[in-house]
Formats: C-alpha cells, sequence, structure tokens
C-alpha cells in the first residue's frame, strides 16, 4: 500500500499557508473588529457586544435581511422550479424530436447570462431597465405605454426589477446541471411509465424529479448561499436604493466598512451574515445526508 | 399542436434570454444622434463604431483588458497548483487529520467575502499591496484553490492504486509520483479547474473593486461597474460599455463550452 507512506504534510504548506494569511487571520480579524468601534483610521475602540445589540435593532439591517430572502426566490426557487421544467422539456422532447444538437443550442441559450460578469449585467440591464430604455420603449410600441414604470427608481417596484434581473442571470445554471443528471439517470423508468399510460407531467413529477434530487439539493444550496452574498448586481443596479428598497446586507456592510466609516458595524454585519451562511450549509448538507441513507 | 406550443414557448424562452445581449450590440453601433432620433429599439442605419473607440479610449480598455487577463490567468494557474499540490497530501498521502483539512479548505470557500473584506483591505494597506495586481492575484489563488483542493482531493481518493505502487517500485519519489503519474492522469481534471478558475476570477467583482482603485490595475468588470455607478455615460456610450464587456465572456463562453459543461457535471455529483 503506497497511500499514506512516509509524509506528505511538506506538499501543503503552500496552500496552508495562504489559507491562514488570506482567509483564516482575516475572518478572526473581522470577528475581533466586531466587537470595536473603528473608523479605520487609530485605534479600534473595545465595545463588547454593542455593535450586536444595535444590529437587532437595526430596521434597516432587518429590511436588508427581507430583500435578501426575496432574492432566494429570485435566484434559487424560482430557477430550480422553471429550471426543472425548462431541462425537462430540452431533454425529453426538444432532443428527442429535432435531435441533441438543437437541444444543445437552446440549452446554450440559456446558459450564456451565467457566463457574463456579473458587473457588466449589470450594467446592460440597468440601461434596459432605464425610464427611457428599452423595456419602457416596447410596451408603449406595443400600446401598453401605461405599464411603463421607472423600473429601478421606484422605491415600490425596485426589488422586484432586480429579481426579474436575477432570475435571467441564474436560470442557466439548473438547466444545465439537471440535463447533466437527466443523462445519468435511468429511462427504464420513464419507459415503464409511458407504458403504464403517465402524462408527460405525471412523468415528470413522479419519475424525473425524484431521480434529480441530489441535483436539486445541490442547486438549491450553492444558489441560497450565492443570493446571501449578492452584491455586484445591487452595487451596480441601484446602490441599494431608491431609500434603501433594495439593501442587502453585504451592500450594508460595504456602505458601512468604506462610505460610513463604521467599521466595527460593518465588521458585525459580515459575521451574522457568516454564520447564517455556515448554518444554512451544515443543515442543508445534513438534510442532504440523511437522505441519501434513507 | 400541443408538441408545437411546447417547442415554441422554449424558442420564445430563448429570445428572451439573448435579447438583452441583441439590445445592446444594436445600440452600441449607433451614434448617439441617431439613438435620440430613434431610440433603443430601432435598427441601426449602418455600423458607427466611434462610439465603441471613443469608449475604449476614453477609459484605456486595452488596459482593462490586460490587467483582467494577468489577474485571471496568474490566478488560474496558480491556483491549479495549489489546489494539485493540497489534493496530493490529502488525497493520496492522507495525511492525518485531512478531515479537518478539507473542512477548514471548504468553509473558506463558503464564507463570505465580506467577512474579510476589510481587514484584506487594512492588510494589503500594510503590506504595500494595496492596489496592486499582485494582492488580488494571493487573495483569489487560495479563494479558488479552496475549490480545486476539495474537488480534487475528492477525485483523488479513487486514483488507481496499482500506478502510484508501480511508480513507487521504480523507485519514483513522491515529487516524481506526482509530476509524472499523477499530473499526466488528471489532466482533463486540472484543464476544467484551469478554466473555470479564469472565467470565476475574470467575473469576481466584490474584492477587486475595494482593492483595485487606479486605472492601471482595474479589471474590465470594476472599470464598467464604478463608470455605471457614476452614471455619467449617456446612451450609446453604456451599450458601447456593455457590449465590450460582453464580448470577452461570449468568447471564452465559445471557447471552452465543450469543457465547461462537462465540467459543470463534474462538480455537481462529485
Amino acid at each position: 500500500m503506497t497511500r499514506g507512506r512516509g509524509n506528505y504534510l511538506f506538499f501543503l504548506i503552500p496552500g496552508a499557508l495562504l489559507l491562514i494569511a488570506v482567509i483564516l487571520v482575516p475572518f478572526a480579524m473581522n470577528i475581533g473588529i466586531s466587537f470595536t468601534q473603528w473608523s479605520g483610521a487609530g485605534d479600534p475602540k473595545w465595545t463588547g457586544l454593542d455593535n450586536y445589540r444595535r444590529l437587532f435593532a437595526d430596521d434597516v439591517f432587518w429590511a436588508s435581511f427581507r430583500h435578501n430572502l426575496g432574492l432566494v426566490v429570485a435566484m434559487a426557487i424560482v430557477p430550480t422550479v422553471v429550471g426543472l421544467v425548462i431541462a425537462a422539456a430540452l431533454f425529453d422532447f426538444v432532443a428527442k424530436r429535432f435531435g441533441t444538437r438543437a437541444a444543445g443550442v437552446l440549452r446554450a441559450c440559456v446558459y450564456l447570462p451565467q457566463v457574463l460578469p456579473i458587473a457588466v449585467a449589470g450594467v446592460v440591464w440597468s440601461w434596459i431597465l432605464a425610464p427611457e430604455g428599452a423595456v419602457n420603449e416596447l410596451l408603449s410600441a406595443v400600446g401598453l405605454g401605461s405599464l411603463g414604470q421607472n423600473w429601478l427608481g421606484d422605491p415600490d417596484v425596485a426589488l422586484w426589477s432586480v429579481m426579474g434581473v436575477m432570475v435571467w442571470i441564474q436560470v442557466g445554471y439548473p438547466v444545465v446541471i439537471f440535463m447533466a443528471g437527466m443523462q445519468r439517470a435511468d429511462p427504464s423508468l420513464h419507459e415503464a411509465a409511458e407504458l403504464d399510460g403517465a402524462s408527460w407531467w405525471g412523468r415528470f413529477w413522479h419519475v424525473t424529479v425524484p431521480q434529480l434530487r441530489p441535483e436539486v439539493f445541490v442547486v438549491l444550496l450553492t444558489c441560497t448561499i450565492a443570493a446571501l452574498k449578492v452584491f455586484g448586481p445591487i452595487y451596480v443596479l441601484t446602490r441599494g436604493g431608491p431609500g434603501g428598497s433594495t439593501n442587502v446586507p453585504s451592500y450594508y456592510s460595504f456602505q458601512n466598512f468604506f462610505e460610513k466609516t463604521q467599521v466595527g458595524y460593518g465588521a458585525a454585519i459580515a459575521t451574522v451574515l457568516t454564520v447564517l451562511i455556515l448554518v444554512l450549509t451544515t443543515v442543508f448538507l445534513r438534510i442532504q445526508k440523511r437522505g441519501e441513507h434513507g | 399542436m400541443k408538441r408545437h406550443v411546447t417547442l415554441w414557448s422554449l424558442i420564445v424562452l430563448a429570445v428572451v434570454m439573448l435579447a438583452p445581449f441583441l439590445v445592446v450590440a444594436l445600440n452600441a453601433l449607433k451614434s448617439p444622434s441617431e439613438y435620440a432620433a430613434d431610440g433603443p429599439l430601432s435598427f441601426p442605419d449602418g455600423v458607427y463604431l466611434q462610439g465603441l473607440i471613443d469608449f475604449w479610449v476614453r477609459v484605456g480598455f486595452g488596459q482593462k483588458l490586460l490587467n483582467s487577463v494577468v489577474i485571471s490567468g496568474s490566478v488560474a494557474v496558480l491556483a491549479v497548483v495549489i489546489s494539485l499540490l493540497n489534493a496530493y497530501a490529502l488525497g493520496i498521502g492522507r495525511v492525518r487529520g485531512r478531515t479537518w483539512i478539507l473542512i477548514a479548505f471548504l468553509i473558506a470557500n463558503t464564507l463570505p467575502q465580506e467577512a474579510l473584506a476589510y481587514p484584506l483591505y487594512f492588510l494589503a494597506n500594510e503590506t504595500g499591496l494595496y492596489d496592486t495586481r499582485l494582492g488580488v492575484i494571493i487573495i483569489f489563488t487560495i479563494i479558488q484553490a479552496a475549490f480545486g483542493t476539495y474537488l480534487l482531493s475528492s477525485t483523488f481518493v479513487g486514483f488507481p492504486n496499482e500506478l502510484l505502487e508501480a511508480a513507487y517500485l521504480d523507485g519514483a519519489n513522491k515529487w516524481q509520483t506526482l509530476v509524472r503519474i499523477v499530473v499526466p492522469i488528471s489532466r482533463p481534471t486540472l484543464g476544467v479547474l484551469f478554466v473555470f478558475f479564469f472565467i470565476w476570477t475574470w467575473n469576481e467583482f466584490f474584492l477587486p473593486l475595494i482593492l483595485l482603485i487606479s486605472n492601471d490595475t482595474q479589471t474590465v468588470p470594476v472599470a464598467l461597474g464604478v463608470l455605471q455607478g457614476q452614471r455619467m455615460m449617456d446612451a450609446t456610450m453604456t451599450s458601447a460599455s456593455a457590449l465590450l464587456g460582453v464580448i470577452p465572456a461570449i468568447a471564452f463562453f465559445l471557447i471552452f463550452q465543450r469543457t465547461l459543461t462537462r465540467g459543470i457535471t463534474a462538480g455537481a455529483v462529485k
């Protein structure tokens, strides 16, 4: 048995040093800073749990979390549901009737936004959604001008607009993953269900979806984490506005770090966000493991 | 009939997905006066490249492209190397405590960058790495390698034992085994990781936004995002900037498409 023979620790040294210097130490520093009042210059002043007390009473913070939930819907739940339907339609229908090539082209169209830098996607959409942008022009061109909105400038509409953009960005990812999963799945189950006279929806619901359980888990977990971390689209599309109506925790911490110079408070927000993400990841992985054994 | 409905709704879907790209491309080729006269939906009368050229010159787009290529390329190479070394020790070397080490890398990959941002900004200032490409390269090397370590370690667990045994009997030391046996056999996976790391780093926004502030160091997404935030561009210039941001992404997509879809599959189901 060669494996584990001798000492391989040496190979871990560069990675371990980088991990400590770039991730672990800064992460510990961030937690430390969250217990202080600090403007970024001079010495931090120890204030214990003050930042956290303030945080739990801060309406802006709670509002930013509510907006984050909206983004979880737009980035994880809607893309998973829509992605399942699109993937099944491409795999079962387009690939079989029109060839895998046609399915591949359609899949590529849906996936394309995923390769775009998120900041660039933001530039594209902020221009399309501008008051005199393409969406409003299109609406008036078809006689629905009254439906035109200041999509990103109206506090009642802005979050919905951002959510719509995020669905567009995100939906290709589950489609690609689910289609790959369908290739792994056993076709005989499908054929059996078809012989039994099950409808397309029946087969989709009772055969396809259960077979894709592992993929659904991966997609929901990674997309939920991505939604909780979302920063770039908010920065480019709305800067958290108008009137804080699209603020999210990551942007709120950024504001506290670099605009309000309340570094300690920003660090507390980032720490709470981290704890939330780590807890969520652990819970997800636990459930997934139980599912595998059960 | 029902079949046609499905096909048509899929085609409509594809059009909706592509429409933003088309609208951007159309308007990037219009002159400002043409845009003012006809609005965003009309077809351009001719190909007007001056808007693109003006934007390119004004923001020094060549430099931004170079910065993005240098940063993403270096990160991709270094992160593949670090992932490989880590995974060799964890997956093949089976060092003690490997589960905990893997968990540490996994957490590093899951942490929101917000929780590292200010300390990294502070440390970069202290070490003179603030506003340098090197600083960003170092940071993203380990962030990407954290994922690579996790993925490669799990594939190395299934590495054929006979090959390792044969190399050992031939008197190869650990380095020689790594370079002559492990690297050639895992080349496809390393290729996928390289592509991923390159594109992910290219697309990064948050930390580069904080760490890169001057024209000589900023990447393409940061430069475009900052310009957009300043709201100083007119409509045709915005679409010119968006088009210039979209083109490299589409180029990568076409170049790497096969590797990408294969790789995503590899990552999803271990």
